[in-house]
């Protein structure tokens, strides 16, 4: 199977509540929390597009979009 | 349809606390109704009263936000009128299960096709915190501050001796395993459960020490496993995820429509 590639990885900012789920599940701890408590993506390379972050999210606030095979 | 177009956008962001696994099912709810390509005429959410009844708000459904403990009462009403609709109730566990108990299992008796999604807390986090038929034995709530001495349901155990013919559980840590249980639980013709064990930070995690939103969704990795898996042989204590029941059994609405039938025949002859 195709290795699934990231288009690209949303946080919409004023949906997050800064939970820290996504952060502390993302099996390539792509993600952190800022000063302000809201998850940003900090190691976007490392992401393997797995969309755990996105279905996980109780505030409905990722959007993962997978590139297209 | 994209997940966000079976969302009412406008109200978010939502009024769950941060973390609160309610926000979770209904994530993985969307998307269940996304991977079945459903249009948003199809169905009708009904909801009772609770933080998770609130659920009914955000999605773009035809939806009814009615009385504490008696969605499936209206439910009812509305499947019997219009049974091509797919009907989805979700209930908190004391919405499903204290006040609404009677329905719960007079529903799941009837074999009334829709599905019942128990957004299982373990306490009324709406009014905040008091121990439900849920919470178990041994756990603390605002109403048991010396530990609760009543004993829990077993929700999946309970369905099935009431009559649901589809009978699952999952987590909202499992979340594919909550989207892909709720479209079998919508495709299945008769009445389903879906418990989905979720967390309220808020009031049972604060309450039982049991640390933040990390902390619960890692308790529901530790203490879960699969239907029949090795684990669960090995340690009895660990609380089974996935489909205990799915049989063939006659539906309400199809069967009243023969009753129908019949005295029409009847009054005719
Ligand atoms: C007839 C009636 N009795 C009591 C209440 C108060 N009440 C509102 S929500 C609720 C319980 C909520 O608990 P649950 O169903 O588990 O939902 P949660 O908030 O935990 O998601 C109660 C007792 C009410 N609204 N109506
Ligand atoms: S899971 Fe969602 S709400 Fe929680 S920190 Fe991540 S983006 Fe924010
Ligand atoms: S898609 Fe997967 S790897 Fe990428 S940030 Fe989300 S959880 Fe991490
Ligand atoms: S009180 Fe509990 S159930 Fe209600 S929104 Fe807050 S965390 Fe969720
Ligand atoms: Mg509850």
């Amino acid at each position: 199977m195709a290795k699934r590639k990231l288009k690209e990885h949303h946080i919409q900012r004023e949906w997050c509540k800064g939970c820290g789920i996504c952060v502390a599940f993302c099996p390539k701890q792509v993600l952190e929390m800022d000063a302000c408590d809201k998850a940003v993506a900090v190691r976007l390379e490392d992401c393997i597009a797995c969309e755990m972050c996105a279905l996980r999210c109780p505030d409905l606030a990722i959007r993962v979009d997978v590139e297209k095979a | 349809m994209a997940v966000k177009d079976y969302l009412r956008e406008r109200f978010f962001p939502h009024m769950w606390c941060p973390g609160c696994g309610h926000g979770t099912v209904l994530n993985g709810l969307v998307h269940a109704i996304e991977k079945l390509g459903m249009s948003k005429n199809e169905i009708v959410m009904v909801s009772g009263i609770g933080c998770s009844s609130r659920i009914s708000g955000y999605v773009d459904f035809h939806t009814m936000h009615t009385l504490h403990g008696r969605a499936l009462a209206f439910a009812t009403g509305i499947k019997l009128s219009k049974p091509e609709l797919n009907v989805i109730v979700p209930m908190g566990d004391g919405d499903a299960l204290a006040i609404g108990g009677n329905h719960f299992i007079h529903a799941a008796r009837r074999n009334i096709a829709m599905t019942a999604l128990v957004m299982n807390n373990r306490i009324y986090g709406m009014t905040g915190g008091q121990y439900s038929p849920l919470s178990g034995y041994g756990t603390i709530a605002t109403t048991a501050p010396y530990t609760n001495i009543d004993q829990g349901f077993d929700v999946a155990a309970l369905s099935m001796a009431a009559g649901a013919t589809f009978v699952a559980r999952t987590t909202v840590y499992h979340v594919h395993e909550v989207a892909d249980l709720i479209q079998q639980a919508i495709l299945h013709d008769g009445f389903s459960v879906v418990e989905v064990l979720s967390q309220c930070p808020t009031y049972f995690g604060r309450h039982n020490r049991l640390g933040g939103p990390v902390e619960m969704l890692q308790w529901f990795k530790d203490n879960t496993t699969r239907i029949g898996s090795k684990a669960a042989a090995e340690n009895p204590e660990l609380i089974q995820r996935g489909i205990f029941m799915q049989a063939d059994k006659p539906e309400y609405c199809t069967e009243y429509d023969k009753i129908v039938e019949q005295a029409m025949a009847a009054a005719k002859a």
